[in-house]
């Protein structure tokens, strides 16, 4: 092999320059290890994004293989681009959630754009068609006018971006809470559809076959995004402009191009394998498939297609510029793959070829300037063992049947829990989120059977068209994002697993089968031993769950340092889960469908109000604990959910989750314009009752004819082989059920009885109300209204149109 | 079988939903590249929705020049139908094919939602199979969908029955042209779709392409799409 080069470019780096590109000292010792020698300028700077946080996990690597990743169906796992599952007849499903926290905050609206076009690259590089985009938006106070101001760039960011390239919007959240105002959460979940034959690997194999790059060219934007900006916390001003330079600047133009240019390059059979440039550029690019393939890659830095004139060889390497694909072809291929570039107007270059020895060179005009074992930069990546330590004091979950304390009460400023509901529905959480998912196209593909705003998307698979035959029954996706963060502030183990189950609840609450979790762990600086023992936290309830939930982990991404000079953000396990309906005329959606029909709740409240909106409302002391979750009853409940589904026994199915019980039932009235008249036997306490978030509750309405049946199938339900019982409570079999009343009229009314209802508030001399009698009118109004005066839009044109938003069902 | 031709332009996002709801509503649908200027024997030609070549300038403006386009233009000018849909209206409009231009939705906001249009006409290629008037449910998905043209030209349209679709209110009458949500984008006279001189080329913004089932929400866009495809069938008979 050629030595490397001695003269000025590959002269040892500086002293300081590691610690500038964000590395360590211990880090640039491994560095020299690895090489035997030390690094030249070049090699440092590949080496600096390669082994940042972001592209590395060399902090949560240890952490993330404890999660169980084998599964039914799992054709990809964590490590690929994307996790795909097989759906059978041969096609597959592909998705992934990931973060671009950081940009949105630097620069709010390319910021998003890039996050929504990378993350669809990470699903067409596999193979498959696009299909959908969830995302999951979390922000500081709506009244603060920076708040107001990055809300506004993202959403039309994420629209600007998703809305050119043909992907349907679905779903997703908006969350507001205080923690998040200097560090906003921009995670982005994209779903795609592949043919199994055509699943392509992000590997380089074969030597002498040729290195293309295609897509836009090289510039000088994004330089140290993973590095600089991704991987590390604000300091004073950041926020600002500083960094400015490190966002990456989106055109989703050039995207849609990629996307279709790419796919017909892989059904065509042209590549041996292809891989997006994101994160480190083609550094990473070249480097990761090289190492998946052991092989090497040499590199040629005069070929690479630039933007702009005089860029250093460590801009080309590491540069971010987006919406270019990496492709390895066999060299009697090439030709084919240049003119399918050149069809779809893409520029297109040969830049190096695939080596046996397993190096990532890089040569200008013969001269090689940089040579690095490509498995050092990625999977031989220094990996660090943090040190984690759980906060001096900590708050637990009350035990299962504790009893009730005091502060479960409602307080007196909310005696009425009419008032109080109303108040609910109408705050900038709970609110209807369609002045946002408006600004989306939500029907591209003319596949979207469920819009946002209505819990879980659901997309329909089979209904033909660009070559495949529909099929009937037509089989349908099913997906939703999760993440309970305030709990999570509190116990993060129980915040992960409380987000476990909400998302895959969501999923199985219209009937469909989970089929894979995906996740983003957007959590805090890793070297502080609190916030990484919050990530170890998580990552455990995340495996417990999914384990006792008998769903696999097929893929995430790690967010860390989410930190700045306003404070540091819950740690927020964001939830993405994926699921499967075999006959998408099945599906049941959360909004009363009949008058007549009779409303069960399926489950019981338990205590602890700690991390609910109610309690964020209400302004409670935060000495109470959050709810606690059995695992087990979760299993059990949710097989039960598809049973009597798949049994066409239920009319409406709605997830009792951000508001508790109170909520649930508004939204089952306020979609479908119906009331209802209900009885609510107080087991605890009205606040909890009403308004507690404790998990694995649902409410159904179904028809009288079919009730008997219903409450047959809840006293025989047991859980799935699958699900373990780490905190296995009660009876092993059965669903505690209380049928409420009956759908009907244009009123919502709660009768609150049993010895709970009202005695201990009276014994503190207040008077509380003993039931919930609103107007279903009034519920719409509130929660129309919420979301738009919180952010302080008045846009007309944002105002909708009821009737028409009504539910949207088969 | 039918043949419809759609028109493929880089940007294009719907071409594949427009291909397949001619297959649903009976037609033999085949995609025209924009580099192309043969038009493959099309009885009828739709310019379906997107951003074509990225709505770089301004939407449209790029499309108009397109080889495949000047066969289009040709082909309406032999009295040839084609249909122009969000994107494919505005390329369309700037190709002069049809009066008046889009511009941005009065609020600025890129808008994706139902709205409520009406059928003004049923004896139109594009609405013959609408049936009676009533207020059709579709959705649109557009930034730049403000129906705009001087009084001129809105006055003979209205005079020539050349208005074809309109934003209506739930009892069908029509929506205001500010300050009101069921005009979504603030079009002049509530304008969401209309047909030139010739009674042959029509555009209109919202998507009957996706709204051809009703396990997506709405199939009210399926009537005009048959009516397309027949019209299309109707007047190969009258060629041969």
């Amino acid at each position: 092999m050629t030595m490397v080069d001695d003269r000025p470019a590959a002269r040892p780096s500086e002293p300081a320059l590691h610690r500038a590109l964000g590395l360590t000292d211990d880090e640039l010792v491994a560095i020299t290890e690895r090489l035997g020698r030390r690094p030249n300028d070049l090699e440092l700077a590949m080496f600096s994004v390669m082994w940042s946080e972001h592209c590395s996990y060399k902090s949560s690597k240890p952490l993330l293989r404890t999660l169980p990743t084998r599964g039914a169906g799992v054709v990809a796992g964590p490590g690929e681009n994307a996790g795909v599952v097989s759906i059978g007849d041969g096609l597959a499903v592909a998705f992934k959630i990931e973060s671009h926290n950081h940009p949105s905050a630097v620069e709010p609206y390319q910021g998003a754009a890039t996050g929504v076009g990378g993350i669809l690259r990470d699903i067409f590089t596999m193979g498959a068609r696009p299909v959908a985009v969830l995302d999951a938006l979390r922000f500081g106070d709506p009244a603060d006018p920076r708040t107001r101001h990055l809300v506004d760039g993202v959403v039309r960011g994420v629209g600007g971006y998703g809305n050119c390239v043909g992907v349907p919007t679905v779903g997703g959240e908006l969350v507001f809470d205080a923690s998040y105002a200097g560090n906003p959460l921009v995670n982005v979940m994209a779903i795609g559809l592949v043919e199994e034959r055509l699943l392509t690997r992000a590997a380089a194999p074969g030597p002498g076959n040729l290195v293309v790059l295609f897509g836009s060219t090289t510039g000088r934007d994004g330089i140290g995004g993973a590095s600089v900006l991704a991987s590390a916390t604000f300091g004073e001003d950041e926020a600002g402009s500083s960094k400015r330079p490190s966002v990456q600047v989106g055109d989703p133009f050039a995207e849609k191009l990629l996307i279709e240019a790419s796919l017909e390059l892989i059904a065509r059979g042209l590549v041996e394998g292809l891989q997006d440039l994101g994160a480190a550029g083609i550094t990473c690019a070249t480097s990761e498939t090289a190492d998946r393939a052991g092989t090497g890659i040499a590199i040629d830095l005069d070929a690479i297609p630039r933007r702009e004139p005089a860029m250093e060889p460590f801009e080309v390497m590491i540069s971010e510029s987006q919406e270019r694909m990496l492709a390895v072809v066999r060299p009697e291929r090439y030709a084919e793959v240049a003119d399918v570039c050149a069809r779809w107007g893409l520029p297109c270059a040969v830049i190096g070829r695939v080596t046996g020895d397993g190096d990532i060179t890089v040569s200008s005009d013969g001269r090689e300037m940089a040579r690095i074992p490509a498995r050092a930069l990625t999977s031989d990546a220094i990996v660090h063992d943090r040190i984690a330590a759980p906060p001096a004091r900590r708050r637990q979950a009350p035990a299962p049947g504790a009893p009730i304390e005091t502060r479960d009460q409602l307080p007196e400023r909310g005696m009425d829990p009419g008032a109080v509901l109303v108040a609910l529905v109408g705050s900038p959480n709970l609110a209807s989120r369609r002045a946002v998912f408006e600004q989306y196209d939500s029907t591209v593909q003319a596949n979207t059977v469920v819009r946002p705003g209505r819990g879980a998307a659901i997309i329909r698979v089979d209904g033909g068209g660009a070559g495949r035959p529909a099929r009937s029954p037509a089989r349908a996706l099913v997906a939703s994002t999760d993440a309970n963060a305030a709990v999570g502030a509190i116990d993060p183990w129980l915040g992960a697993a409380l987000s476990v189950a909400e998302a895959t609840r969501n999923v199985s609450i219209t009937g469909a089968r989970p089929l894979g979790v995906t996740n983003c762990l957007n959590f805090g600086d890793p070297t502080r031993p609190e916030a990484f023992w919050q990530l170890g936290e998580a990552v455990r309830g995340l495996g417990d769950a999914c384990r006792a939930l008998g769903v696999p982990v097929t893929g995430g991404n790690v967010s860390l340092y989410n930190e700045s000079p306003a404070g540091r953000i819950l740690p927020t396990p964001e939830i993405g889960v994926v699921g499967l309906l075999d006959d998408v005329s099945l599906a049941v959606g959360p909004a009363f469908r009949r008058a007549g029909d009779q409303v069960v709740l399926v489950g019981h409240a338990t205590p602890g109000l700690a991390g609910s909106e109610y309690a964020a409302l209400a302004g409670l002391a935060p000495e109470d604990g959050p709810p606690s979750i059995d695992l087990e009853l979760e299993a059990r409940l949710q097989a039960f959910l598809r049973e009597v589904i798949g049994r066409g026994l239920v009319a409406s199915a709605q997830d009792v989750s951000a508001g508790g019980l109170g909520v649930a039932l508004a939204e089952c009235a306020l979609w479908s314009g119906l009331g209802a008249e209900l009885r609510l036997a107080i087991a605890s306490s009205p606040a909890v009752d009403l308004f507690g978030e404790s998990p694995s509750r649902v409410v159904l309405s179904v028809a009288p004819e079919h009730l008997d049946g219903l409450l047959e199938a809840a006293a025989g339900a047991t859980a799935p082989a699958a699900a373990t019982a780490p905190a296995a409570a009660g009876p092993i079999g059965g669903l505690p059920v209380e049928v409420l009343g009956t759908v009907g009229g244009d009123r919502l009314t709660i009768e609150l009885a049993g010895a709970g209802a009202t005695g201990a508030a009276e014994g503190r001399g207040s008077r509380v109300a003993d039931s919930v009698d609103v107007a279903v009118e009034d519920l719409r109004h509130a929660w129309d209204e919420g979301l738009p005066r919180a952010l302080g839009w008045d846009d007309q044109s944002l105002g909708g149109d009821r009737p028409l938003m009504g539910e949207v069902r088969p | 079988m039918t043949r419809i031709g759609v028109v493929v332009f880089p940007g294009s996002n719907r071409d594949r939903d427009t291909l397949r709801a001619i297959e649903l509503a009976g037609g033999e649908p085949v995609a025209l590249w924009h580099e192309q200027a043969t038009l493959e024997g099309s009885a009828a030609i739709v310019v379906p929705g997107g951003f074509a070549y990225g709505d770089y300038l301004r939407a449209g403006v790029i499309a108009r020049f397109s080889p495949v386009m000047r066969s289009v233009a040709a082909f309406a000018a032999r009295g040839g139908l084609v249909f122009g849909i969000c994107n494919g209206f505005q390329v369309i409009a700037e190709a002069g094919l049809v009066p008046g231009a889009l511009l941005r939705n009065r609020g600025l906001r890129f808008l994706g939602r139902d709205v409520r249009i009406a059928i003004e006409r049923s004896d139109t290629p594009f609405t013959g199979l609408t049936g009676p008037r009533r207020p059709l449910r579709i959705p649109i998905a557009h930034g730049e969908g403000c129906y705009f043209a001087d009084d001129a030209t809105l006055a003979s349209l209205e005079r020539d029955g050349r208005v074809l679709f309109r934003y209506v209110h739930a009892d069908g009458t029509a929506a205001r042209d500010t300050g009101d949500p069921d005009n979504p984008n603030g079009s002049l006279h509530a304008i969401a779709g209309v047909m030139n001189t010739g009674g042959n080329v029509a555009g209109l913004m919202p998507h009957p392409e996706c709204a051809i089932e009703a396990v997506t929400g709405t199939d009210d866009g399926l009537a005009i799409i048959r009516s397309l495809v027949e019209s299309a069938r109707a007047a190969e008979r009258v060629a041969a």
